[in-house]
């Protein structure tokens, strides 16, 4: 067990440093950096200019070498300019060359400026990566329920009513992507003009205009259910589908094995024997399922932020990709595969703590 | 019909009277009967055995007592009636409380049977508290004495214990002691040993009988073993495609058959006596009808030797009493008339193929596996020692049987041979020419070809998205056979005709084929390239017994007549003893017997071997056979026992002075006539032992 | 002429518009159900109402596509003024000759006819999906076969990298991978050249294992997947085609590379899953000792008999890359500013969902269809491919 522990963890720093390094590797292009270059420095900039600008700002050399500085496994650059005043990674306006500190990268929790925020990338992200988790609280307090309820439902008597009605509409929400769902569901219900807000209003029930809001800038300060639900709706939609059918598989699977026969051969009543004796096994492979949505979760979320301009972790995201801004755009990538990663783990523990057959062994 | 009715029931009336039971199942294209007026009786200790081959309807008659038929499955006529009350008519709930606690079930699958995320202890429980609304403190108190009950060591440890962590053997005794938690009235037993070894089989069976004694439950037995039933039911019901054919008690029916189908099915099966020149066995001519092409009047009918037109098909047969009998019935229509003594027509006595040169010799071959221990991967390489100092030959035209049970190692040396791995040390001399460390990549095509092997599993030896033609020529042009297409399509043809099938069985699919006719496919894909020798691992294992027969006897033809040499893989001393010139016994890897047939099957033997012999049911009244049951269960080959493999489960053992068996591997004894044993034993006690089988004095 | 059609009236006329669509569909399943027995697999779909109804949905939009030059109503690049932001059923205010007198799904932001940018609209999606999910499923089977075949070192890596690829958050990846900056290194054409040479080493290995029995004939057909390939691979990756028949604009071979670059892992998987089941059969050690080479084995003994689940994850994946490519659409990435693709007109039309909805909402619901669609036929046909 301890060997595999090893063995997993070793495995997830190696694809952490591998996905963080493709990221630095693509965000850290030729084109990027002159593009960056001529953002910072002026439009107008010849080439020549450009490629000092680059070499000036620690852009130049290997980019293995500049992927171990930014990591913080390589000590920072230092760069004498031509007007003789010593720059480096590590010097800020804070510290001289002396006192700077030899390395600075992400593992010592220097993140870079951010040229979007103007600030440091670490603080940015701090308070949108909060933003984003009410929003992915509430997504899995609204998906988990009941896309395991829908599940086991259907899959419990295979072929009934219940389950045609249910997973019918388990595959319709699987095939509504965020942005369609959240641009039906705005038209739905928070447009002044269509859907049910005009009738409402007209009949008097609702106060304003639409009956929810749609967009969801003011949850950023104040979360409210006018303005938290089409966002959480839209994002939960379609996990629920997807969550259902893969336990619904998983259910009839169950149902049909030989010891749900056992367990009714002997005399257990039908909600004994789904409680009791299917359901434990049911959902081990649909707690994995859940456990690796998260990194489409968080396509969910930037489609979901961007569509109901939430200015959470998502909408930083395409920010920093819209306009260049490397740093910020390295960071968001490191708290994704730290995400991806994590749940990675959770569900692989999960996993063997569910399913006796493997913890025993 | 009240629960009151338990108390009021008269011991002396039948526990289940099924009476003109119908049963359809009903698909989106059309109804299918599967059971068609069947009646049977059970009385109170009585044991049932119900036998048939698979199709014939015995399953669905238990899970028609059971009423658990699934959502296609109805019952469209008849009563079951336990004790005195319709089960046909109960509603879920009267069900349940009958489930369990008055009517039990034991299936064939028991790793499948049980609940793999619940812990033992608590699915014994479960039962008691369900019927008996018994405390959680008793119920798991009763389910460890009926644990204890079922000969299991260590019964507080099982109880906590989870299904993966016990052995097949004891995972079938665990579903035998759910069944015993509310100590019912009537078990029924779906072929309960047929996923077993034979030798935990043995034991499971004895567990059975003396369970039924002690508790005084009636049984329903089902069976495709004529040898088990007898062993287990005093009395037996035939049934054929839908049917029950014969019914009565189990010496009458063995000794006094009164059904065609019932004289050919004792016919085709190898007991002790047949062999394969003098007294080949019958097999029955065609095949099972399928369910909606059931023919009209009696469905044996066209089969039967003794079929009349006009009257055997003219309607429906109703079960005649046998009179002067014990309740002996048969659906026959002519069974008055035929002379139920005389021996069979047809039997051909064959020619015994003289047996040529060597064409294979193995010496001292090993064959090491290193695995990593754990399911996680890494950790600990573990050696898995599958086959232990090899040695034999075998020649042209011989049938050498290896008999062994799972995890013996036979499988990995057929691998070894073919080319699939190579060896660890030792040699293999294949005509000459060393092949143990030549992989089958690089082997030449003659050598390929002349080496081929059949396939235990018919539904997964042939190709299923290939034409049968196909993969014939597939291997005939793998083999270099024939220059042009038109060439190989009629050798593909040839070959068909060879192993008896139509011509017209080229553009089949897999799919269309019964059971036998694709493991006739294999054998003629085996010898497409002229194979010399031919490795059958198991091949008639998985097919019905009326099957069995034929198909032997195809492989013992084409033997014969292309003098190969037959590497028989099999765990079934029946067919060994009928077929084979010699045989091998293995054990754990270590080849522990070996022998011409009459040595072996003739005492001395090897501990195992004896106690392997005794195992074998023999559906044969007149055979007395010594009972030897094994204590345990096969050790693990990654983890096998120091000193003599076979000695945890050793009868003999203690015979064996200074506990050498404990330390040392035994050393071959090389006995009269070049009878190997692998056995410390000395020579003085190996000659005192017994016959395990007798015919009895007639 | 009135000013604005009633529902009624607009989708009469949508359905008018899209006659060739429905006499194409007749046809179709008249001559499906006909010969519905000897059809295998897709002939039984028949007999499943889901598998037909998504059948069905599939096949309109194909036609659509197919036909779309006769389906649409107006130019879908034309801006007509006075129709900006116009409501379904407008009247074209003096239509010219030869012009359609309405807008029937009403106008965009650039007053251009929503009802036939959603019919191209289809045609982009649908020229690009399937041949994107075919090459993700030529390179994922290409190496989940080995991977599962042969398991060991070359597994792990291979899994490796999966792994790798199915970690990345999918809109990270399209952000870094479908850029301006990014044609300009060229690394959509390196990605390409990889890519693009799988389908052409899977059929080369697939008719190499069947006839090199016969050499002439191998020849033959390996010669002609080479000619065709390496012509089409030309001017795909490289656009070089001396003759000038395959090319692709640079864009849309950024967009299509990384689209089959982000399911193949997937694909992998699922194959490398398939096979490690398949390759403990008896027929693939029937195989073995006769004596045929690995790739036989995995490409005719094994792959033949995964064909159902991998048709099934076929269809879904068309609707996946469906998605994936609106995702790509609504972030604006890799499409020309005026494509009528469905993800970049929900971006055009999400400014003013309030309060004009229908820009946005038509195509959603179009693309909802598909992939609803491709869906429902998946089920189908697992459902049906259980029950042989």
């Amino acid at each position: 067990m301890l060997m595999f522990v090893v063995r997993r963890l070793g495995l997830m720093i190696l694809t952490a440093l591998a996905l963080t390094f493709i990221v630095f590797f693509l965000t850290n292009l030729r084109p990027n950096l002159e593009k960056l270059a001529r953002t910072e420095g002026s439009v107008r900039m010849s080439e020549e200019a450009v490629d000092q600008w680059i070499i000036q700002n620690g852009h130049g050399g290997s980019v293995f070498v500049r992927y171990g500085e930014w990591m913080g496994l390589m000590p920072g650059w230092v760069l004498t300019d031509e007007k003789g005043t010593v720059r480096g990674r590590c010097i800020t306006a804070t510290n001289t060359p002396e006192t700077a500190p030899r390395y600075c990268g992400v593992l010592q929790g220097d993140w870079g400026f951010s040229t979007f925020f103007k600030k440091p990338v670490l603080d940015s992200l701090g308070e949108k990566l909060a933003a984003t988790g009410w929003l992915m609280l509430a997504v899995m307090l609204v998906m988990v329920p009941a896309s395991l309820l829908i599940g086991v439902l259907s899959g419990m008597r295979e072929g009934s009513r219940t389950d045609r009605a249910l997973s019918t509409f388990s595959i319709a929400s699987t095939a509504t992507p965020e942005y369609v769902s959240g641009v039906i569901l705005v038209a739905l219900l928070a447009s002044p003009v269509v859907g049910l807000s005009p009738l409402l209003a007209s009949w008097g029930w609702i106060e304003g205009k639409t009956l929810f809001l749609g967009t969801a800038t003011s949850a950023i300060d104040d979360i409210t259910f006018w303005n938290f639900t089409l966002p959480v709706m839209t994002i939960a939609l379609y996990g629920i589908g997807y969550i259902a059918r893969m336990t619904r598989a998983s259910m009839t699977e169950v149902m049909t094995a030989q010891y749900i026969r056992t367990a009714r051969l002997k005399g257990v009543s039908f909600g004994a024997v789904v409680v009791k004796h299917a359901l434990r096994n049911a959902l081990i492979a649909p707690f994995t399922v859940i456990m690796l949505q998260f990194p489409w979760l968080l396509n969910g979320v930037v489609i979901v932020e961007t569509l109901f301009n939430y200015k959470g972790f998502g909408w930083t995201l395409v920010q920093a990709a819209g306009n260049n801004d490397i740093n910020l755009l390295l960071g968001c990538s490191v708290v994704a595969v730290f995400v991806v990663l994590v749940t990675q783990l959770i569900s692989d523990v999960g996993y063997v703590f569910l399913n006796p057959r493997i913890r025993l062994s | 019909m009240t629960t009151s009715a338990d108390t009021a029931w008269d011991p002396s009336k039948p526990i289940l009277e099924i009476d003109h039971l119908s049963i359809s199942f009903f698909t989106r294209l059309r109804e299918i009967p599967a059971v068609m007026d069947f009646s049977c009786k059970v009385m109170a200790g009585e044991a049932m055995g119900l036998v048939g081959e698979s199709g014939c309807g015995k399953s669905t008659v238990a899970l028609a007592v059971m009423r658990d038929l699934g959502k296609n499955g109805r019952i469209v006529g008849g009563t079951i009636k336990f004790k005195g009350r319709d089960l046909t008519h109960m509603g879920e709930e009267e069900l349940r409380h009958i489930r369990g606690s008055e009517i039990a079930m034991i299936y064939q699958e028991p790793m499948a049977s049980l609940n793999p995320a619940m812990k033992i202890g608590a699915q014994l429980a479960e039962v008691p508290m369900i019927h008996q609304g018994m405390s959680r403190a008793d119920a798991w108190a009763l389910a460890r004495q009926i644990v204890a009950d079922v000969r299991l060591p260590d019964p507080d440890r099982i109880i906590n214990a989870y299904p993966h962590q016990l052995s097949g053997g004891q995972q079938q005794r665990i579903v035998i002691a759910m069944a015993l938690m509310s100590k019912p009235a009537l078990l029924i037993l779906d072929e309960p040993t047929t996923a077993l070894d034979v030798t935990v089989e043995a034991g499971i069976v004895d567990l059975v009988k003396d369970l039924g004694k002690k508790y005084g439950t009636s049984m329903l037995f089902i069976s495709h073993n004529l040898g088990l039933v007898m062993d287990v039911c005093n009395r037996i019901c035939v049934m054929y495609s839908g049917e029950a054919v014969e019914t009565g008690a189990v010496t009458e029916v063995f000794e006094e058959m009164r059904h065609p189908y019932t004289q050919a099915l004792f016919r085709s099966i190898p007991l002790p006596g047949a062999d394969k020149n003098a007294r080949p066995l019958i097999s029955i001519p065609g095949n099972f009808p399928l369910p909606h092409e059931r023919p009209k009047g009696c469905n044996f009918g066209p089969r039967c030797d003794y079929f009349q037109s006009g009257r055997c098909d003219a309607g429906e047969i109703p079960m005649f009493p046998v009179p002067n009998s014990d309740r002996h019935e048969t659906r026959c229509a002519k069974w008055q008339e035929i002379d139920w003594l005389a021996e069979p027509a047809k039997r051909a006595v064959k020619q015994k193929a003289p047996i040529g040169k060597v064409v294979l010799k193995m010496e001292d071959l090993k064959k090491y596996y290193s695995v990593s221990s754990g399911a996680f991967g890494g950790g600990l390489k573990k050696v898995v020692k599958a086959n232990e100092t090899l040695s034999f030959e075998a020649r042209e035209g011989e049938t050498l049987a290896i008999v062994g049970e799972s995890g013996c190692g036979k499988s990995t040396f057929a691998k070894v041979l073919m080319g699939l791995e190579t060896a660890t040390s030792g040699s293999i001399l294949l005509f000459d020419e060393n092949v143990q460390s030549t992989p089958i990549q690089q082997r030449n095509t003659d050598t390929v070809s002349s080496v081929q092997m059949v396939f235990q599993n018919p539904f997964d030896t042939l190709n299923p998205s290939m034409t049968v033609g196909r993969q014939i020529i597939r291997a005939l042009e793998i083999f270099k056979h024939g220059s042009s297409d038109e060439d190989r399509n009629r050798r593909m043809l040839e070959l068909l005709d060879l192993v008896k099938l139509p011509r017209a069985f080229a553009d089949r699919m897999p799919r269309q084929l019964s059971g036998g006719q694709k493991q006739r496919v294999g054998i003629a894909r085996a010898f497409a390239g002229g194979a010399k020798v031919v490795v059958a691992d198991e091949p008639v294992s998985a097919l019905d017994v009326s099957v069995q027969a034929a198909v032997t006897d195809l492989l013992m033809d084409i033997q014969r007549e292309n003098r190969t040499t037959l590497l028989f893989i099999s765990h079934d001393l029946s067919i060994v003893r009928y077929l084979s010139d010699r045989v091998m016994v293995m054990y754990l890897g270590h080849v522990v017997e070996m022998g011409t047939t009459d040595q072996v099957f003739q005492p001395p033997y090897h501990p195992y071997t004896e106690a392997l012999l005794s195992a074998v049911p023999i559906a044969d009244t007149k055979v007395i056979r010594k009972r030897i049951v094994l204590e345990g269960d096969i050790p693990s080959a990654m983890n096998p026992p120091p000193g003599c493999p076979f000695q945890t489960r050793c009868r003999w053992k203690s015979q064996v002075p200074g506990g050498l068996c404990d330390r040392e591997m035994p050393p071959v004894q090389v006995l009269e006539g070049g009878h190997n044993i692998k056995c410390h034993l000395s020579t003085e006690i190996l000659q005192t032992m017994e016959p395990v089988i007798k015919m009895a004095a007639e | 002429m009135e000013d604005l059609l009633s529902w009624g009236q607009i989708l009469g006329r949508m359905g008018s518009q899209f006659l060739p669509v429905w006499v194409a569909l007749v046809v179709t399943y008249s001559l499906s159900i006909t010969f519905k027995r000897r059809l295998g697999l897709y002939g039984k779909l028949f007999d499943s109402v889901v598998g037909m109804i998504g059948f069905g949905i599939v096949m309109f939009w194909v036609f659509t596509a197919l036909l779309a030059n006769m389906v649409i109503t107006h130019d879908p690049l034309a801006q007509l003024s006075g129709l900006k932001n116009a409501v379904p059923g407008t009247l074209v205010p003096n239509p010219g000759d030869g012009i359609y007198p309405y807008y029937l799904l009403g106008g965009d932001h650039l007053a251009r006819d929503v009802f036939s940018r959603m019919v191209m609209g289809a045609r982009s999606v649908l020229s690009i999906a399937p041949a994107a999910t075919a090459f993700a499923f030529m390179v994922g089977v290409t190496l989940g076969l080995p991977a599962g075949y042969f398991g060991g070192k070359f597994d792990t890596v291979l899994s490796f990298i999966a792994n790798l690829v199915l970690a990345f958050p999918v809109i990270l990846l399209f952000y870094l991978l479908v850029t301006p900056e990014i044609r300009v290194t060229g690394i959509p054409v390196y990605l390409a050249a990889v890519l693009f040479i799988f389908p052409i080493l899977f059929f080369s290995i697939l008719f190499n294992a069947r006839y090199f029995t016969n050499p002439p004939r191998r020849n033959l057909y390996v010669g002609i997947v080479l000619v065709i390939g390496f012509w089409a691979y030309s001017g795909l990756a490289f656009n070089m085609d001396p003759l000038g028949v395959w090319s692709m604009e640079p864009n849309l071979l950024n967009v299509f590379v990384s689209v089959v670059f982000v399911n193949s892992p997937t694909v992998f998987r699922i194959v490398r899953g398939i096979v490690m089941d398949l390759k403990a059969r008896d027929y693939v050690a029937a195989g073995q000792t006769r004596g045929e080479g690995p790739w036989y084995i995995m490409l005719w003994e094994i792959l033949p008999n995964a064909r159902g689940p991998l048709i099934v994850d076929f269809c879904l994946r068309i609707g996946y890359t469906t998605i994936l490519l609106g995702t790509l659409g609504f972030f604006g990435l890799g499409v020309s500013p005026d494509s009528p693709d469905w993800g970049s007109t929900i971006d055009d039309g999400r400014k003013l969902l309030n309060l004009v909805p229908h820009p946005a909402v038509v195509p959603a619901l179009a693309l909802m269809s598909l992939v609803l669609g491709l869906n429902l036929l998946a089920d189908g046909l697992r459902e049906e491919s259980l029950k042989d």
